[in-house]
This record gives structure tokens, sequence and C-alpha cells, in this order.
């Protein structure tokens, strides 16, 4: 499989992507990604979306690749430390601790925000109807049963 | 052993369920939108480019298997679940799965509202598209129009039947079988199989194209 060989759908639609070209690059910078010859590999759906937002993040320029790759040490250490067995499976959970706790040193958000908004999330899931999609509305943060 | 059918005991009357992780991805997300520091479509096109990147990727496998094995492929059709899980998923968002079989007089389709069991891990991630309304309605009013846009004319005399996902049921579409494929492995069949063949919104590869 050559360079350019692999048939991409057509991105070119929206100026706002963030490239693939990016996410081959954060791969590089980040060694220990769980990737394949192609790029990183996900066991789940939120692993991409944490990735996909640590990227836009990059792009934004709120980190460089450095110190989003001492974030993560920072984290999986703590979690080492902690007893976490390290066995590759828990990497994106040290992921979005990072993520979470970088966010918050840059002062883009703090952790009460975050816990306000993680419960609201919750509160919507609950009042959705099963086979619907979950979405957040103004209610979710005013209802507290 | 016997296998009963009792269901677990996950209380999904009431509501829908986010595990804590979804919930924290869901919450950052929301807040990076709001502040403009992320936008959700450019996120989803990337997440979008990953499709074969995340999960087990069982549903090509089971396609090669139907095409390659007709036993499984008539347990497939009869009761898609049990059969999903002899290839080795037996999952909660995997759970009672219809599969669809595709032929020359019929092709099915499938659209879905993506609750938070949408099964990708047969299926893969979802197209962006699906998250559209519009796109969503215009599929079950003009199919054939929805199919075009993605580059797929049907013969006229091919019937398109289009299937909402529910609650309760799932589909899996189960694609024809490209010609030039005899005597292929199972393995090298399941490299034809794509995502948007299984939700009937495109075709298999053909063996040219990943020659």
């Amino acid at each position: 499989m050559g360079p350019g060989s692999r048939s991409q759908r057509s991105l070119g639609r929206d100026d706002r992507l963030i490239s693939p070209k990016a996410a081959r690059f954060a791969a590089r910078a980040l060694p220990d990604l769980p990737q394949d010859a192609d790029g990183p590999v996900f066991g789940e759906p939120w692993e991409a979306q944490a990735f996909a937002m640590t990227l836009a993040l990059h792009e934004r320029g709120l980190f460089k690749w450095p110190e989003w790759a001492a974030a993560l040490a920072a984290e999986i250490k703590r979690a080492q430390a902690a007893g976490d067995p390290d066995t590759g499976e828990t990497y994106y959970h040290h992921w979005l601790n990072a993520l979470e706790r970088l966010v918050a040193e840059k002062g883009v958000t703090d952790t009460s925000t975050l816990a306000r908004y993680q419960h609201a999330w919750d509160h919507a899931a609950d009042r959705t109807p099963h086979g619907e999609p979950i979405e957040l509305s103004p209610q979710d943060f005013h209802d507290h049963d | 052993m016997a296998h009963d059918h009792h269901d677990h005991d996950y209380d999904h009357e009431h509501g829908s369920e986010l595990s804590e992780t979804q919930i924290r991805v869901r919450a950052l997300e929301s807040i990076l939108t709001e502040k403009g520091y992320v936008d959700p479509a450019a996120l989803d096109l990337l997440i979008e480019t990953y499709e074969k990147k995340v999960g087990p990727h069982n549903g090509a496998r089971v396609i090669a298997k139907a095409w390659s094995d007709p036993d499984f492929r008539r347990r497939l059709l009869q009761d898609a679940t049990p059969a999903i899980a002899t290839v080795g998923y037996a999952g909660r968002q995997g759970e009672h799965i219809v599969a669809l079989e595709n032929t020359p007089q019929t092709h099915h389709m499938v659209v879905c509202t993506l609750c938070s069991c949408y099964p990708w891990p047969v299926l893969g991630l979802p197209p962006v598209w699906y998250k559209s309304a519009p796109y969503r309605a215009k599929a079950v009013i003009d199919p054939r129009g929805v199919l075009k846009d993605f580059g797929v004319e049907l013969p006229a005399e091919t019937e398109i039947r289009v299937w909402d996902s529910t609650a309760e049921i799932r589909y899996l579409v189960v694609p024809q079988r490209p010609a030039g494929t005899e005597g292929w492995s199972e393995e090298r069949l399941a490299t034809l199989v794509t995502r948007d063949s299984m939700i009937g919104t495109g075709l298999p590869k053909s063996p040219g194209e990943v020659a």
C-alpha cells in the first residue's frame, strides 16, 4: 500500500477540518499512542473523541506536543503509583485525565464547571428515552431529582 | 451449557445510560464547544476518518463468513444475535441485531437516530450524516437519491427498503458478494466489507479496489 494509494473519502468539503495529517504527526510525537501502520487506533468511540478534541486544542495553539506528552506522562506516573497495571487498556483513561487537568491549568475551564456539565449530561441521559439520541438542554443544569 | 433468555438486569425503561467516562468526554466537549475551542462538526469529520480504527470490527468478519459459509449465512439470517456472537462479539451494544440480505431484487438501507446503543462494535463508527435530521428524513423519502449522493446507483428494478433502527432492533445489512471473488478466504473477503455496505449506503469494494 503505497502513499496516496488509499482512496480517502473527500474531506475538502470543510475548511475547519482537523487534518488527518495532523493526527499522524501527533501519533509520531506521542510514541506510546496505540497505533498501527496508518496511525492511531481506538478501542471505543469515546477514545477517538478525546483524541480529536486534543488535536483540535493543539491546532488552536493551546499547547505544543511536548507539553501534552509531559502532562500525559505525569498522569500515567500518578496512575502507576496508584497501582494501574499499565496494560495499554487504560491509556485513554490517562489521556482523558490529562486533558481535563490541562484545560483547567490553562484556565479554559475549572473542575467545578466540569462537574456541573457532567451532572447535566448524566441528567440528560436519564431523561432521554432509550432509543433516542442524548442531547443536552438547559433544563439539565437545573433539575435536581 | 444451555443458555436461557432472561434479560440482563439493566433497566432500560426509564432512560438511557452513559458511562462515567462517556459523560466526562461529552461534558468536556460541550464546554470546549461553548467556549469556541472546538467545532463539533470538525471533530466528527476527523473521527470519521478513523471509522476503520475503532473497535473490534466484527461486522466485516460476519459478512465475509456469511458469504463463504452457507450454514452460517442461514443462521445469521434466522437469528443474527447468536450468530454474530459465535464470530466473537457478544456485547450489549451489539444485541438484538437483525440481518437483512441484499439481493438483485432488494436493497436494504438503515437509518438510525444514533441513540446510545448504536452497534459500533459490529458496524464501526456511524457516518456523520446519521446525526443530521434532514438527511435522515431524505433517506426515508428518497432513498434512491441518498444512495446517489453516496455514489451508488442501483438498477431501476431493484427495490430499496429503508429500515429505521429502534431501541429494540438494530440492523446489519448483508451486502451481495462482489463478483470475481471465487475461492477467496474469509479474511480476504472481509477486506471488501465497508461500514457503508453494512448499513446499505454503499456497496462492498470490488476485488480491484483492494488489490
